[in-house]
């Protein structure tokens, strides 16, 4: 079968742990359940002095931090304290805004991706990005959407397709609810559904990091759920960076807690980040203290 | 501090003189307003009533299938119905990469100067009396060979096509969201797939419509096929080196003969251009307000 499939591409029997058990629904696994992610040793990312700016505007000060593998980060704080700028220098997309650039570096498994050797292009397929608001594409089915990451890609034959579509959408617990309509258009779909049906899409081109910018703030209670179920099944495999508005979210989800705040000139910047209990529980810094128990923001 | 209140007067709340005098100018100037906008209507109106009526009765199978008489009097118009569609269709096959493209870099990838340079040029383009793009083209591309070709005439109407086509491209790429251009980016899609396969792909319905009314707009053009295409009392397939008919020049020609036959032809020629432009205008309105609708 290794014929078929790109070698670049690991190939998918390799990776048992990835497809979960069929019919399995996720289920939120408390912190004290979850194994240690020290072992893992791919998808860590080292933030060093990063500063993002628009033009003139400054919006992200001196952040140096550092992403742990296989763990869930969340970054928290108020409106406009950097939080989605942040996340977005982590996968080159920051630099789609005009005049935006950047100082700092960011490294990713020890490879600077800033380095003008790297592709912005293919560290995105690496590093995937899940948005605030559902976004498939209005023209394409909901197969189309999640094998459209390969597809327009070239990297995969149409054989290899059918098994993409079906463990990444199993992967995104959205193959029972859809498995009938494939064919069907993507935005047929409800909020929560299409939220989804994004992560699949992302899943689907193999990444080894997921960015979610507020990636339920637009969904009700219940999709929210399922959306945060989701990433607790994800967390064992992959690195993920999530932005929140919402503290009891990234307390619910979370191993690591990055709080962000606004400077005075503005600027957003880094005040802690330490566990998730640490940072709710007994931060280090009075400003968290203020965030976390609802003083401000 | 308190004064006393005035005293209420019984009459206070009904008319004065002055508030008649304003009811009444209302009353007028709505009338003058309401008599402005039906002017406007009225030339539409007279235009198709008068081209449906002549024209109808000026319909008959000769003047679908036959060309003109080597004489000039009587015949059809097979010769420009067959000229027409054949110019205006390697017109739009010239005007679409170029309109399109253009649009694309516009709205996709030029910043803001050079893309302001470019929208200014295709609007002067469109401003510009379509006879000076027949000039222009006569000395590019008839003058050098002595000979007035249908070629020549398709590239003047393409000129005339490619700035219509740019802009509609360009307000509807500007109206798909952002966040799809994102959601592609995002997953490693390179730019021009990106564009490709998400962002023209998703504004294609948009683009046809756009292309629809270049289509009409071209069909109807006489000036740019004067010193080009020329016209033609022989059938022409496919001789793009020489010239040919075309519906608007077959109205030109005719209408001014001293016969009341040839006038008829005109008539009902007039009636085909108007339906063609017609059909058009109105599948391009349909297709927009049922997206509107979505």
């Amino acid at each position: 079968m290794t014929t078929e499939i790109d070698p670049a591409l690991p190939a998918t029997d390799a990776l048992p742990a990835r497809t979960p058990a069929v019919g399995v629904r996720p289920s939120v696994v408390s912190l004290a359940d979850r194994p240690s992610t020290d072992e893992a040793t791919s998808g860590r990312i080292e933030i060093r002095d990063l500063n993002a700016y628009y033009g003139d505007f400054r919006a992200v000060r001196d952040v140096t931090l550092t992403i742990k593998p296989h763990a869930i980060t969340a970054i928290i704080g108020p409106s406009g304290c950097g939080k989605s700028t942040f996340l977005r220098t982590l996968n080159r997309m920051h630099e789609l805004t005009a005049k935006a650039h950047l100082e700092g570096s960011i490294e990713l498994d020890g490879e600077d991706i800033y380095d003008p050797s790297v592709d912005p292009v293919t560290l995105r397929r690496v590093v995937g990005m899940v948005f605030q608001r559902p976004n498939p594409f209005p023209t394409m089915s909901i197969y189309d959407n999640v094998v459209a990451g390969l597809r327009l890609t070239g990297r995969r034959r149409s054989a290899d397709l059918d098994v993409v579509v079906e463990r990444s959408l199993r992967r995104a617990a959205l193959w029972d609810e859809v498995k009938d309509k494939l064919q069907s258009g993507g935005t047929s779909l409800s909020g929560g559904q299409q939220q989804r049906l994004c992560i699949a899409r992302a899943l689907a081109v193999d990444p080894e990091v997921i960015l979610m910018d507020e990636p339920a703030s637009a969904l009700d209670p219940v999709a929210t759920l399922r959306i945060e179920q989701l990433m607790a099944e994800l967390r064992s495999n992959y690195t993920i960076v999530i932005v929140t508005h919402n503290m009891q979210q990234a307390s619910r989800i979370s191993d690591y807690t990055a709080f962000f705040t606004m400077g005075t000139d503005r600027a957003g910047y880094l005040v802690e980040m330490d566990e998730t209990v640490q940072i709710f529980t007994n931060p280090k810094d009075q400003l968290t203290e203020d965030y976390v128990s609802g003083r401000f923001g | 501090m308190t004064a006393a209140p005035p005293a209420l007067r019984a009459d206070r709340l009904t008319g004065t003189r002055t508030a008649n005098r304003r009811s009444r100018t209302d009353r007028t100037m709505r009338l003058v307003a309401g008599l402005a906008a039906v002017a406007c209507i009225v030339p539409l109106a007279a235009v198709l009533i008068f081209v449906t009526l002549n024209g109808v009765a000026a319909l008959d199978l000769d003047l679908l299938t036959k060309p003109s008489r080597a004489q000039g009097i009587g015949g059809g118009a097979a010769a420009a119905i067959l000229g027409s569609i054949q110019m205006v269709v390697v017109a739009t096959v010239i005007a679409i990469p170029f309109g399109v493209l253009a649009g694309v870099y516009v709205r996709e990838f030029a910043s803001a100067r050079p893309a302001r340079a470019v929208r200014f040029a295709a609007d002067v383009i469109v401003g510009i009396p379509s006879i000076l793009i027949g000039i222009f083209v006569f000395t590019v591309l008839v003058l050098p060979f002595k000979q007035y070709n249908a070629f020549a005439g398709s590239v003047a109407l393409a000129v005339i096509m490619v700035p219509v086509i740019m802009r509609t491209t360009e307000e509807i790429l500007k109206l798909v969201p952002n966040s799809l251009r994102e959601a592609s980016l995002a997953l490693g899609i390179p730019a021009w797939r990106t564009v490709l396969s998400v962002v023209i792909r998703t504004g294609l319905p948009g683009i046809l419509t756009g292309v629809m009314l270049a289509v009409a707009r071209a069909a109807g053009e006489t000036a740019p096929l004067l010193f080009t295409a020329l016209g033609s009392r022989f059938v022409n397939v496919g001789d793009f080196g020489k010239p040919m008919d075309a519906l608007p020049m077959f109205i030109y020609i005719n209408a001014r003969q001293p016969y009341e036959l040839q006038n008829q032809q005109a008539w009902g020629a007039a009636f085909l251009l108007l339906l063609f432009v017609l059909v058009v205008n109105v599948l391009v309105r349909a297709r927009t307000a049922g997206r509107r609708a979505q």
